[in-house]
């Protein structure tokens, strides 16, 4: 299961492959169960308890309770998945956006406003270490 | 018998449906978005299709990891408004068109295409904003749908090669439906778009109107497109761009591109929507 992958190349994406699909089952299966309205409550009202219904392992739960939304990624979690804990918390897509990529909220809006963050210096994880505003620091698993 | 007379590509950003939802449509961040869907509409209202196939992906919204189905067709009567994590849409429940269904079903199978048959099942974004974008707030839906859901969410989805083929498979089959329906089939998701990472908001422009271009230049050479171009050069989640395949390989091949609209930013997103009509339809 630890074959490269020519997408392993990418800078700064988590691909949802095989390999953290297995690592991430018990998480994003948590995070399924905020579907529904009554588990929403349930887990904001106790965090820690409602995550005991859950085999997640130690760092999982760590990235859960500290919204360590890149983390989360790092885990096995799969962002449709991990996205529906920032609605727990009344956040949007963007907030989280903004938030894995480590910039303030309005600075990255105003990167969409302004046409999104470019390829050019973003497609391999050699030439994404430094240059222009919009290219991406290299992270660990990215 | 039945036709294929159009196709539409749509992306299916949950923030536009929030927008209608929230009737903010008109502000300075929606409007410009909007604006260039009206025409669309009004071609929609006016076509007046009997039924529509709708090629989209759940997002963790019906199937959770528990069951990942590749290829998925929806023959239900009803369809629910599925709760993401928020609550459900406030947009009607989607009526179904089991009969056309169940053909397809049968006949894509037979034709190996290895469907897997939902009879319940809650629809979410991915459906409902294409229908919201070019139908608006009715108070139910103006024509029946068929889901087809293809698998997006764990690597690897199908081939945009393979996704084309269906395409081909569903124009057979609709073609041998023996009742005189006009359907539309709606290829959702896209453009360029990332959700995740440190890369989160790539947008790639060229790629996009390259991609747009190619849907009526030269489709079979996009779907030669590998998994890994599209995600580096449109983001991990433009990968849904598979799905525009299905719609494509339902057309003819000689369909001709009748209305395009193409914006930046979308919430994370380029939001595009193309319409395309089969001339032996006209």
């Amino acid at each position: 299961m630890s074959t490269p992958r020519d997408y392993d190349t990418i800078p700064g994406t988590y691909v949802y492959d095989a390999r953290r699909s297995r690592l991430g089952y018990p998480l994003n299966t948590f995070c399924m169960s905020l579907n529904d309205a009554a588990n929403r409550a349930a887990f904001l009202a106790d965090e820690a308890r409602f995550l005991d219904r859950f085999a997640l392992s130690a760092e999982q739960r760590r990235c859960v309770l500290e919204r360590d939304w890149l983390g989360l990624l790092r885990a096995g979690g799969n962002i449709y998945y991990t996205i529906k804990i920032a609605f727990c918390d009344g956040l949007t897509f963007q907030d989280v956006a903004a938030a894995m990529s480590g910039v303030p909220k309005e600075t990255y809006a105003q990167m969409m406003l302004a046409g999104g963050r470019s390829p050019e210096g973003n497609r391999f994880t050699a030439e994404a270490s430094s240059g222009p505003p919009g290219r991406i620091p290299q992270g660990e698993d990215g | 018998m039945a036709r294929i007379v159009a196709g539409i590509a749509c992306s299916h950003v949950p923030a536009i449906g929030a927008a209608i939802d929230r009737g903010i449509t008109g502000n300075a961040y929606w409007d410009p978005l909007f604006r260039g869907y009206g025409t669309a509409r009004e071609w929609l209202a006016k076509l007046a299709p009997d039924a529509a196939i709708v090629v989209y992906n759940d997002h963790a919204s019906a199937f959770s990891l528990d069951l990942i189905p590749t290829f998925l067709i929806g023959v239900a009567d009803r369809f629910p408004i599925a709760d993401e994590g928020f609550g459900p849409r406030p947009v009607p429940a989607v009526e179904g068109h089991p009969a056309l269904a169940w053909h397809l079903a049968e006949s894509l199978i037979l034709d190996e295409f290895d469907m897997t048959i939902a009879n319940r099942m809650p629809v979410d974004h991915g459906l409902t904003v294409p229908l919201s974008i070019t139908c608006g707030q009715p108070a139910s839906w103006p024509f029946p749908v068929v889901p087809l859901c293809v698998n997006v969410v764990q690597y690897p989805p199908p081939t945009g090669a393979r996704c084309f083929k269906l395409g081909r498979a569903i124009a057979k089959a609709v073609a041998s439906f023996a009742s005189d329906l006009r359907v539309v089939v709606y290829g959702t998701g896209g453009m360029s778009h990332q959700l995740q990472g440190e890369r989160a908001g790539l947008i790639n422009r060229a790629f996009d109107t390259a991609f747009l271009d190619g849907m009526t230049r030269d489709p079979m050479a996009l779907t030669r497109i590998t998994h890994t171009e599209y995600m580096r050069e449109a983001g991990s989640e433009g990968i849904e761009l598979v799905m525009w395949h299905v719609m494509r390989g339902a057309l003819d091949d000689d369909a001709a591109e009748v209305y395009r609209h193409y914006h930046v930013p979308a919430s994370n997103t380029a939001a595009a929507l193309m319409i395309l009509e089969n001339r032996s339809a006209r």
